[in-house]
């Protein structure tokens, strides 16, 4: 009983000496997780004594938690808003750091085919106004296929989300209608439909209803080898997509990005690109009190910009382009 | 002696504390889910209660689906899960074999142990199926009742209502079989006496205990409304009112499951905890007209039998 005593106190005085390492505490997004973390321990493995540990509690409670001050940095889907940042009461900066895409998922029973869907016709269908498979709107861009006399059931996450901002975002740019009814948010009031919780929800659900249609991250599409749609893009081409058409949209977005990188990239313009593409942020503060953290933060954010994104494809994600990384880097040497 | 006493009083100041924590902590939770939902009390008002949209883009947030879809989908398990429970419990208690009322016992009280998200699992690839072929062969005729309206979906009312039964039925049947083995047996020997048949007898036992297996209802009850997981994966979340077994609904507690972590909006989130605390004060008020019922119901069988003063007492839950 003494011997284990003492262990445990040698044990504590371990920990307390172990303690010099400096631990970064995050929160946010849960749809950058998985590439993250991956970060996270190789960016560890270079800097044994930097330890960042990140809470996938959603873009919402991560933009409530660095706000309050409780975590030192943050990461959101959808940037965070005007209001939201003068709340906050001190400058965050936004840094795209991957990217991703949502695409369209369904269910039709004997039909094979990948389907072609326009904005408008995907806009319509969420808006509850195009109601059959077999509606002129579908057959005008799948000639070839035969749709049959379904209902069309729509199937849209429960949960709040940056999936779902993404993916209303997309059907606000491209349907005026849909703006002013259902808007863009992480959660919406939907028309129609049946809510899922979480990708595998919306997915479950369309995969054991007949006639339905969903939308899913990419990655998830890719890892769990669902099929599913192209869309129409700015410029006219139906693209199907993949991490290269949608770090397309990020390239195309460079041109004309904005200084604090708060920017909406789905439906851009150009060839090869796909539109229902967005950034993911991290939330970095710009000049916080702790300059030991800030500093490791910097070097953690400018390796995961250059080297960690060849992390990102084979996790589903797109890289983020040259043109883009080159901004970011300026915008990076700005934080104290 | 004196040592003795004043153990004593340390040992009653000590349980009151604990019993006194219990309190506060309620009144706790109270406190804190008005203050935290402060802004949306002062923007909505009593209209919350009657509102039906919930709009987080434009701020408008009313939560009468919700509180419909968590009352109606409990109610339902309640009628589907208190027939089956009560049958368990007289089966155990009155008719089954000796050999097997402690496993049968055992293995209804395991289903209390399963966590919801594997009966949300189960729910999403085994049930939902089933209730959409059931669905889909509904009769015509039976598609013109407002109960049976709308695409057979599979998920929807119907598939909440016999997750939250399954999960109910544990509870209710095991306490009914509590309060079933406490009637004194001198009721069922007068009731025999008096030439009963076993179903007679029965009936007796089970009048006998009516007020503790209407607590044992009702605790099903309670545990209904707050149910989250399970609920969630099956019932489709679409907010609205509407009494047809086939269509999505939502519950007050799915919904802030749901949408708790995205809400970066200070309406949105005030909005949600209003939700926890209607939720809070519909669980008390449940909870109290139960105590109600049960207390009226010992008054009325006391005075009914002034010469067995210990009628009705002994057999309910404490």
């Amino acid at each position: 009983m003494k011997k284990l005593i003492v262990l445990l106190v040698v044990a504590l005085f371990a920990m307390t000496a172990a303690a010099q390492n400096v631990q970064i505490n995050g929160a946010g997004a849960t749809f950058p997780f998985p590439i993250y973390s991956k970060w996270f321990s190789e960016y560890n493995k270079l800097h044994p004594n930097a330890l960042i540990n990140y809470q996938s509690i959603g873009s919402g409670g991560g933009i409530r938690q660095l706000s309050a001050g409780t975590v030192f940095f943050g990461a959101t889907d959808g940037p965070m808003t005007n209001e939201q940042i003068t709340a906050a009461g001190f400058r965050i900066l936004h840094l795209p750091t991957v990217l991703g895409g949502v695409v369209p998922v369904y269910n039709i029973p004997d039909v094979n085919a990948e389907l072609r869907f326009t904005g408008k016709t995907l806009a319509d269908i969420f808006l509850g106004r195009i109601t059959k498979w077999n509606d002129a709107a579908i057959k005008a861009t799948n000639p070839n296929v035969n749709l049959p006399n379904l209902d069309i059931t729509v199937a849209h996450r429960s949960d709040g989300s940056g999936t779902s901002y993404i993916w209303c975002d997309y059907l606000s740019k491209v349907s005026p209608d849909y703006r002013k009814t259902v808007g863009v948010a992480t959660a919406v009031n939907w028309p129609v439909g049946v809510g899922g919780k979480g990708n595998e929800g919306v997915a479950g659900l369309v995969k054991q209803t007949p006639g339905s249609i969903g939308y899913v991250e990419l990655i998830y599409a890719i890892q769990n080898k669902i099929s599913y749609g192209s869309v129409q893009n700015a410029v006219g081409e139906f693209i199907r997509a993949s991490t290269e058409t949608v770090s397309n949209a990020a390239a195309v977005a460079a041109k004309q990005m904005p200084k604090d990188f708060r920017v909406s990239i789905t439906n851009a313009p150009g060839k090869n690109v796909y539109p229902i593409s967005s950034f993911t942020w991290l939330l970095v503060q710009q000049s916080p009190s702790d300059r030991t953290r800030s500093a490791i933060m910097k070097d953690f954010v400018k390796w995961a910009l250059t080297t960690g994104q060849k992390f990102a494809p084979e996790l589903g994600y797109a890289p983020l382009p040259a043109e883009v990384v080159a901004l970011e880097l300026q915008a990076l040497n700005t934080v104290k | 002696m004196t040592r003795r006493s004043s153990d004593d009083r340390f040992f009653r100041l000590a349980t009151g504390a604990v019993a006194a924590l219990v309190l506060l902590i309620v009144i706790g939770i109270g406190f804190e889910l008005t203050r935290q939902s402060t802004m949306s009390i002062r923007k909505f008002g009593f209209s919350f209660w009657t509102g039906t949209t919930w709009d987080p883009v434009s701020g408008d947030f009313g939560a009468r689906p919700f509180i419909w879809g968590t009352l109606y989908s409990s109610v339902l398990a309640l009628l589907l899960a208190a027939p089956v429970a009560l049958g368990i419990a007289i089966y155990i208690s009155e008719l089954s074999p000796r050999m097997l009322r402690q496993p049968l016992a055992y293995l209804t009280e395991l289903l209390a142990a399963i966590p919801s998200i594997v009966y949300g699992l189960w729910g999403v690839f085994v049930l939902v199926p089933i209730i959409r072929k059931l669905e889909l062969a509904t009769p015509d005729f039976l598609k013109k009742i407002p109960l049976f309206k709308g695409p057979p979906l599979g998920v929807g009312m119907l598939a909440a209502a016999v997750i939250l039964a399954i999960m109910v039925v544990p509870f209710t049947s095991s306490v009914a079989r509590e309060i079933l083995k406490n009637v004194p047996s001198a009721q069922r020997e007068a009731a025999y006496a008096l030439g009963a048949t076993r179903w007679e007898a029965i009936k007796v036992a089970v009048g006998y205990g009516k007020s503790g297996i209407i607590g044992a209802i009702m605790l099903g009850f309670g545990r209904a409304l707050g149910e989250t997981m399970a609920v969630t994966m099956v019932i489709g979340n679409n907010p609205q009112v509407s009494a047809s077994l086939y269509a999505p609904q939502y519950t007050m507690s799915a919904v802030i499951a749901n949408e708790f972590t995205e809400a970066a909006d200070e309406l949105y989130l005030h909005a949600l905890i209003e939700i926890g605390l209607l939720l809070f004060i519909i669980t008390i008020g449940v909870n109290m007209i139960s105590r109600l019922l049960i207390w009226s119901m010992k008054a009325r069988a006391n005075r009914k039998a002034i010469s067995m003063p210990m009628l009705a007492d002994e057999a309910v839950p404490a």
